[in-house]
């Protein structure tokens, strides 16, 4: 295997804009994704930073394409865990494509680094993060397991 | 009409179909030619199966350079397990599969 790679292909009944600003919000990711935000201005070339709720920084990196509503692809290195920020930065893509009454949302979590020890990381805190924004945007209430930030459990 | 559960159950009610899924939990993104050795089957019953696997959501492809890449997908059975183990007993089943693979030597059964 060349490089590694998470994918996470999902149907979400909301508009593009909507499950947009859950993506990219304080407001709608404190919710869902155990308590953390975002910091950037969300333009190519900007600083992005994934915060926790103590404050201190999980993940940073940058935008490298954005078409809001569509695309987001961010450079990504984890700053807390030293294990996993030695590896090579990952990239991470967002493309949302409506279907329906639904948005189609793919998830790339992916590095050149083979057997990255982000990519497995993240691949274990993802799909309860993605599964609680679905639950969020269709029912109101995101999933108990991702309201609270756990360093080994559904955070990345 | 066949709904997505229907074809995600029928996607995992074939053998062939569950060992082509552990492959790529075991290794993700693989090309159709690793995919195919050790089947013991021809390359189009393999795409056969993989196209059934696709449609149901279990299996993404992706493009990447010149070849195209098989992924598993891990949403359509999250669905299931959110369909059926309640938020509050989700950790105790985690910690009881945990369990189980333990004791039977690293295997998920």
């Amino acid at each position: 295997m060349a490089e590694s790679r998470f994918v996470y292909v999902t149907y979400i009944r909301a508009t593009p804009e909507r499950l947009w600003e859950a993506l990219t919000s304080s407001e709608f990711t404190r919710k869902y994704w155990g308590e953390t935000w975002q910091v950037s201005d969300w333009k190519v070339g900007s600083p992005w930073k994934l915060m926790m709720p103590d404050g201190n920084v999980a993940d940073a990196g940058e935008i490298v394409e954005i078409e809001p509503g569509r695309k987001l692809v961010l450079a990504w290195t984890n700053e807390y865990r030293p294990d996993l920020k030695e590896d090579a930065p990952s990239r991470l893509t967002y493309e949302l494509q409506p279907i329906g009454d639904s948005v189609k949302l793919t998830v790339i979590h992916e590095s050149d680094t083979p057997l990255s020890r982000l990519i497995q990381a993240v691949a274990l805190g993802w799909p309860a993060i993605l599964s609680s924004l679905k639950t969020m945007l269709e029912t109101g209430q995101p999933l108990e397991i991702t309201r609270s930030w756990q360093q080994q459990g559904p955070s990345n | 009409m066949e709904g997505d559960d229907d074809k995600v159950f029928r996607a995992l009610a074939d053998p062939v179909r569950r060992r082509l899924l552990d492959r790529l939990h075991a290794e993700n993104g693989q090309a159709l030619v690793g995919l195919c050795e050790g089947m013991g089957m021809s390359r189009q019953a393999v795409t056969k199966h993989l196209k059934v696997l696709e449609e149901a959501g279990l299996v993404v492809a992706l493009r990447r350079g010149r070849e195209k890449l098989h992924h598993l997908n891990p949403a359509p059975i999250q669905e299931i397990a959110d369909r059926w183990i309640g938020k509050f007993e989700r950790v105790r089943v985690r910690a009881l599969a945990d369990l189980k693979a333990e004791l039977e030597g690293g295997s998920d059964g």
